[in-house]
């Protein structure tokens, strides 16, 4: 290569690199429009659900017109790829060029645990309504970053554990996950509970994520002969688990139970009958009669001709929180600090939940938690319906916050059973 | 003889050129895009040190990206969980990506082709795997995270400037390296081992040290890398790393060890770029792919070097004919 085609192909590449990522940086002070910098997998192992994220977000702000507090709200969506270094670096695009006064999104723990640690060396508020990993609430807390409209993966199992012990007198249990920390933490959650309450847990199996065929440990489950089965899956596995325990011939033998993601809208969305009947516990139920439940629905349905997943509640009640956190402070959200205040201070009354919903001293929202089960829905499909309310949630459920928080984090090796 | 030094003061000229060019980067787009360009140096290592082997030795690796995240993993815990020094951090980081390389290296060396390629690929994979499932020390998917850049080295112009200088210290001895008679020789092996065997080279020894040299820069990036993003998690050790930094290598020419810097800068400015456009970046990246190797087999620096070599002699041809020479 001589001297000149150096330099052209040097100018070429750096031409390119300036002239894409032109300076706008105007900070807006007061009156401009809110820029928000929404972090959404829309490529990537999950990227069906990062477009439900997208969905739900905007379904929102297009609700109340695109204002908040007499400003314009302008959502710019970046693709986190599923993958935490893109995550971090598409992060950085949003808050140092594009000067978005806030970030929110992502949906895998890691690409979440990726970005927290990001606006904790930058301050940025950073806001995740779907990364249910419990140490970024618990142990490894910041303080502008908050689970808004979220949870902790351990939060939500906890009160299924309750209810399998008491209600139903199961005394044993069989569980299987999917072997990573969403799975553990969940595991966990719903194991230390029932084995505090007296119950055994017979048996603990952990599939490697994407398991094309459960029967080994269909087959394994089934010689413990356990009260029930807890499963954790999520997406496509939550998917074959169910179809292969209803073709076993298992349905009607074991009372089968689940995370909250088992049996999610993104998931039973493409089942038939053998999903009905399976009970799983969460904040949110779609086949929830009550009005402010479902006129959320509806509006879903409308917008995008299908009943709305764990993603799009979540992100469509994050938006609501934070419109809400903004009137408050009549729109300032360059003053990070009164913003967040205002945050950690919204009782969220008017979600499609239909009651309220509040964070906790440690940035995690407390909810009325439902046992629910999936029923046939009326036209067509199937839905998640409650069954019962455990009333005030928090992610530490019965335990004081102190002495929970100096047990490890839920692993494979911990899962908080009590012996005896 | 003349003409060699030529070429020399040619490369050394342009590497001059491109070092001021860079190191105005800072001043003209400050913030995030010297952070983009920051990447795109660390990343131009990771291709650069697969070039070595795979353009110049004729081993194509596919566990360099395992080797360059093993350096992020030590650093990252070293500092964040051992709370230790930084530097030493990285010396350590450096030095396991060069056992790492080492151990691959003894097992691969022996083998050529889509052998060396698979046992590579298996190698890469036993390191993700150790990752994803030693979670106490790794902290499987959920990675390891924390600051761990100095605070002198908070400011992204400092720390482009340290990235800038240890990258082109290492290219100079990249290319020193692929340039001196071991070099030569592992250009030899690739053209025919046996016959280097017969002239009595020990060409195993000479591909093991060329891996662990390739490994050493590999490990380099890496504890970059963890200084940068202060954070690792399994998808930096992951195939998808070792294939990207194959694919800019490729992008930009096999073997010519420039052209990784091409390759990176390519595709870290697709992935950041492209995507806030379109969600379908990656064919976007799959199509230039194609469209380069139709047009531009031997990658874009390649291709406008042969060019250029072909006029050279072209017009080293006529003048010869007009009887100047």
């Amino acid at each position: 290569m001589d001297r000149r085609s150096f330099v052209k192909t040097s100018a070429a590449a750096f031409g390119g690199l300036m002239l894409s990522t032109h300076v706008v940086e105007a900070l807006a002070q007061g009156t401009g429009p809110v820029k928000i910098g929404l972090l959404a997998p829309l490529t990537g192992v999950v990227a069906a659900g990062g477009k439900e994220i997208v969905e739900g977000f905007n379904l929102y702000w297009t609700q109340v017109g695109g204002k908040v507090a007499g400003r314009q709200i302008v959502v710019l969506v970046e693709d986190d790829g599923s993958n935490p270094d893109i995550a971090l670096q598409k992060a950085r695009k949003l808050v140092e060029q594009e000067g978005v006064a806030f970030l929110i999104g992502d949906l895998l723990a890691n690409t979440g645990l990726a970005v927290a640690e990001y606006a904790k060396s930058n301050g940025v508020p950073y806001f995740m309504p779907v990364v249910a990993a419990d140490d970024l609430t618990q142990r490894a807390r910041v303080p502008n970053v908050l689970r808004v409209a979220g949870y902790t993966a351990s939060q939500m199992s906890r009160p299924l554990a309750d209810w399998a012990y008491r209600k139903k007198n199961m005394r044993k249990v069989v569980t299987i996950s999917q072997d990573y920390t969403f799975g553990y933490e969940q595991c966990g959650g719903f194991a230390q509970v029932f084995t505090g309450l007296g119950g055994k847990i017979a048996g603990q199996f952990w599939n490697p994520l994407n398991t094309q065929d459960f029967s080994p440990y269909i087959a394994q489950i089934q010689s413990a002969s356990p009260d029930a089965v807890f499963a954790m899956e999520t997406g496509a596995d939550a998917n074959r688990f169910i179809q292969q325990w209803a073709s076993f011939g298992m349905k009607d033998k074991i009372p089968l139970i689940g995370a909250q993601n088992f049996t999610d809208q993104s998931v039973i969305r493409t089942l038939g009958p053998e999903v009905e009947g399976i009970v799983s516990s969460a904040h949110f139920a779609e086949g929830n009669p009550i009005p402010a439940t479902q006129k959320f629905v509806s509006d879903y349905q409308g917008a995008y001709k299908k009943l709305p997943s764990i993603y799009g509640f979540s992100f469509y009640s994050a938006a609501m929180w934070l419109a809400q956190a903004m009137e408050a402070i009549n729109g300032q959200v360059e003053d990070r600090q009164k913003f967040l205040a205002a945050v950690r201070e919204v009782t969220l009354t008017n979600s499609p939940l239909g009651r309220p919903v509040h964070l906790d001293a440690y940035g995690n929202p407390v909810y009325d938690v439902y046992i629910r089960q999936v029923v046939k829905k009326p036209g067509g499909g199937y839905w998640n319906v409650p069954l019962e309310t455990y009333p005030q949630v928090s992610q530490f459920w019965t335990y004081k916050p102190e002495e929970y928080l100096k047990q490890p984090s839920y692993s494979r090796a911990f899962q908080g059973i009590s012996k005896g | 003889m003349n003409a060699s030094k030529l070429k020399i003061r040619k490369t050394l000229v342009m590497a001059a050129i491109g070092a001021v060019l860079l190191a105005l980067v800072p001043l003209v787009a400050p913030g995030y895009r010297t952070g983009l360009v920051t990447q795109v140096l660390i990343y131009a290592l990771l291709a650069m040190s697969i070039d070595i082997m795979a353009g110049y030795a004729g081993r194509t690796s596919l566990c360099h990206g395992a080797i360059f995240g093993t350096a992020t993993y030590v650093v990252m815990y070293f500092v964040t969980v051992a709370g230790g020094n930084v530097w030493i951090g990285c010396v350590l980081g450096v030095l396991a990506a060069m056992a790492v390389s080492l151990i691959a290296g003894l097992l691969a060396v022996r083998t050529n082709g889509v052998y060396f390629l698979l046992l590579t690929l298996a190698l890469g994979m036993v390191v993700w795997g150790v990752c994803v499932r030693w979670t106490s020390v790794t902290g499987a998917e959920n990675g390891l995270r924390g600051n761990v850049r100095p605070d002198w080295l908070a400011d992204p112009s400092r720390f482009f400037y340290l990235v800038l200088v240890l990258s082109g210290l290492l290219m100079f001895a990249m290319w020193r390296f692929v340039s001196s008679p071991f070099g030569m020789s592992l250009a030899g092996i690739r053209e025919s081992e046996s016959r280097m065997r017969s002239l009595g080279y020990d060409t195993s020894r000479h591909l093991l040290i060329g891996f662990v040299f390739s490994g050493f820069v590999a490990g380099v990036a890496g504890a970059l890398y963890a200084l940068f993003n202060s954070f690792v998690s399994p998808s930096t050790v992951a195939l998808a790393q070792s294939v990207m930094g194959l694919l800019m290598a490729i992008l930009g020419g096999i073997g010519t060890l420039s052209g990784g810097i091409v390759g990176s800068a390519l595709i870290v400015v697709l992935q950041n770029v492209v995507s806030s456009y379109t969600e379908r970046w990656s064919m976007v990246l799959g199509l230039m792919f194609v469209l380069v190797m139709i047009f531009a087999p031997e990658g874009l620096i390649g291709t406008l070097r042969s060019r250029s070599g072909r006029r050279a002699a072209r017009l080293a041809q006529t003048e010869s004919q007009e009887g100047r020479v």
